[in-house]
C-alpha cells in the first residue's frame, strides 16, 4: 500500500466513508463523524498505519484531510 | 476578532498582571460590547445594571453574572444555526444544568487555551495515558457533558489511552497493572474527576492492597472537592493517598466551569492554582466589593474565550482567596489564588460529583 493508500485508508474506516468523500471540503467537526471523538481515533489510525507519534499541537492544528499532508510531511510521511 | 488573536500564541503564563489588566480592559470592552449586542437578555442584564457597554470600564467594573443563570434562561450570542455542540454540566438527576451554546470558533479557542495551559505543566510530547473513568462516559456523542468533554479534551494530551473503570465503574485491575508494568519507570499522565479517582480507583488498590509503580507519572485531576471533603480528604490527603497507591509524585489540581471550558486553572508544583492568559480572578466581599491578598470571599471568573454565550464574566458559587501575583516560585505569571470550597447554600454542583452510586 502506498502512503497515500493508508492515509486515506484511515480515514474511510475511522468515519465510514466512501473514497469520493476524501476531498478538500472534508474537515473537522463539518462532517458528523469527525467530531472530537472520531478526531481522537483518526489519529490513533494514522500513528498505527505510520508507526508515528504526533506531537499535541499538531493534532490541535490537523483541521481538514488537505491539511493533514502538510502535517505528515513533518514526520517523514510524503503523500 | 479580540485581542484573544493577539495572546493566543504566547507563552501562556508570560503576561506580568499589570500589562494583563490593560489587555484585559480592552478585550472585555470588546466582549461585553459584542454580547451585549447579539444576545438580548445579556443586555437587559446590563440594562438593568444601567451599565454602557460602549464607554471604557475597569476590568472589576465589568458586569458578572451568576453561573446559575445558565441553567435558567438559554444565552446564547449566536444565531441557532451556527450553535454545533450544547455542552451540558453533569447536573445529578433532578438539578437543573447549564446549557452551554458553543460555535465552532468557541470551541477552537477552548481546545487551544486547554492544551497551551496544559501543555505549560506536562510538556508538549504525548504520554501514555490511564483515564481513571469508563470508556462510556465519551460514547453518546449527543449527551456533551461537562465529563465527557474533560476526558475527551485532555485526550489530546495522550497516546495508548487505556480506561481504569469498566462501564459499572469498577476498578479493571488486570488493564491497570498491565498499563503499570509497561510503563514502569516512564513518563506517563492520568487524568481523571476527583471524586471518581479517589472512590474507584485510589480506595479500590487500598482494600486489594495493591501498589502501582507509576513513580514518574502526572496525574492531572478537576471536578470539585465537595463530596470528598465530607469525607475529610482535602487536597493533601488525597496527595499522599495517590502516592501510596500509585508512586505519583506529581499531581496537579484544576479548577474551571463547564461555562468557561478550556480556560481552566491549573494547580503549580507550590499547590496554587494559576490563571493563565485566557483567564483571571477576582475575589469579592458579600457586598462585592474586591478582596485584598489573602482575604476570603465569592470567586468571581473571567475567561476571553466565550465568544458564542456571555460567558466571560461569572460569579461561581465557589469561595476563595488570591494569595499573590507575577511571584510564584514556580516562575509562572499572573495571579494565584486558591479554592475554600462551596459558598454555604449554594446549589451542590461540580462534574465530579455525577456519579450518584445507588
Amino acid at each position: 500500500m502506498t502512503n497515500k493508500e493508508k492515509y486515506d485508508k484511515a480515514f474511510i474506516e475511522t468515519f465510514s466513508l466512501k473514497a469520493s468523500d476524501l476531498n478538500d471540503t472534508l474537515a473537522y467537526n463539518e462532517n458528523p463523524a469527525w467530531d472530537s471523538i472520531g478526531h481522537m481515533s483518526m489519529v490513533a489510525a494514522l500513528e498505527d498505519a505510520f508507526g508515528i507519534a504526533l506531537e499535541t499541537d499538531d493534532i490541535i492544528n490537523f483541521s481538514s484531510y488537505k491539511k493533514g499532508f502538510e502535517l505528515l510531511a513533518k514526520y517523514g510521511v510524503a503523500l | 476578532m479580540f485581542a484573544i488573536d493577539r495572546i493566543i500564541d504566547r507563552p501562556p503564563f508570560s503576561l506580568a498582571q499589570r500589562e494583563k489588566e490593560e489587555l484585559y480592559a480592552a478585550a472585555l470592552r470588546e466582549l461585553t460590547r459584542h454580547h451585549s449586542k447579539r444576545c438580548p437578555p445579556y443586555r437587559r442584564i446590563l440594562d438593568t445594571l444601567d451599565f454602557d457597554p460602549d464607554l471604557a470600564h475597569r476590568v472589576e467594573n465589568i458586569p458578572f453574572i451568576p453561573v446559575r443563570l445558565f441553567k435558567e434562561y438559554e444565552l446564547a450570542s449566536v444565531a441557532r444555526p451556527q450553535v454545533f455542540k450544547t455542552m451540558t454540566s453533569s447536573g445529578t438527576s433532578g438539578q437543573a444544568v447549564s446549557r452551554i451554546f458553543l460555535d465552532r470558533e468557541t470551541a477552537a479557542l477552548q481546545t487551544k487555551a486547554l492544551a497551551k495551559i496544559t501543555m505549560d505543566f506536562i510538556g508538549a510530547k504525548r504520554l501514555p495515558l490511564l483515564i481513571i473513568d469508563t470508556p462510556s462516559a465519551v460514547k453518546d456523542r449527543s449527551l456533551f457533558s461537562a465529563r465527557g468533554a474533560g476526558i475527551l479534551g485532555f485526550s489530546m494530551f495522550g497516546r495508548n489511552v487505556t480506561y481504569a473503570l469498566d462501564d459499572a465503574l469498577r476498578l479493571d485491575l488486570a488493564t491497570v497493572e498491565a498499563f503499570s508494568a509497561e510503563h514502569a519507570g516512564k513518563d506517563v499522565l492520568l487524568f481523571g474527576f476527583t471524586y471518581m479517582i479517589w472512590e474507584y480507583f485510589h480506595k479500590e488498590l487500598a482494600r486489594l492492597k495493591r501498589r502501582l509503580g507509576l513513580g514518574k507519572g502526572i496525574l492531572i485531576h478537576g471536578g470539585g472537592w465537595k463530596k470528598l471533603n465530607d469525607q475529610a480528604v482535602d487536597n493533601n490527603v488525597f496527595k499522599h493517598g495517590l502516592q501510596n497507591t500509585c508512586g505519583i509524585e506529581r499531581v496537579h489540581n484544576y479548577y474551571g466551569l463547564v461555562e468557561q471550558t478550556g480556560s481552566i486553572f491549573m494547580e503549580c508544583k507550590a499547590g496554587v492554582l494559576h490563571a493563565s492568559i485566557f483567564s483571571d480572578v477576582i475575589i469579592r466581599r458579600p457586598d462585592f466589593s474586591v478582596c485584598g491578598a489573602r482575604e476570603a470571599g465569592l470567586v468571581q471568573l473571567i475567561s476571553l474565550l466565550p465568544l458564542s454565550y456571555p460567558g466571560h464574566s461569572l460569579l461561581t458559587e465557589d469561595a476563595g482567596e488570591w494569595l499573590g501575583q507575577d511571584d510564584c516560585s514556580c516562575g509562572r505569571l499572573g495571579k494565584y489564588f486558591k479554592i475554600n470550597g462551596r459558598v454555604q447554600n449554594a446549589e451542590t454542583r461540580g462534574c465530579s460529583d455525577a456519579y450518584e452510586p445507588a
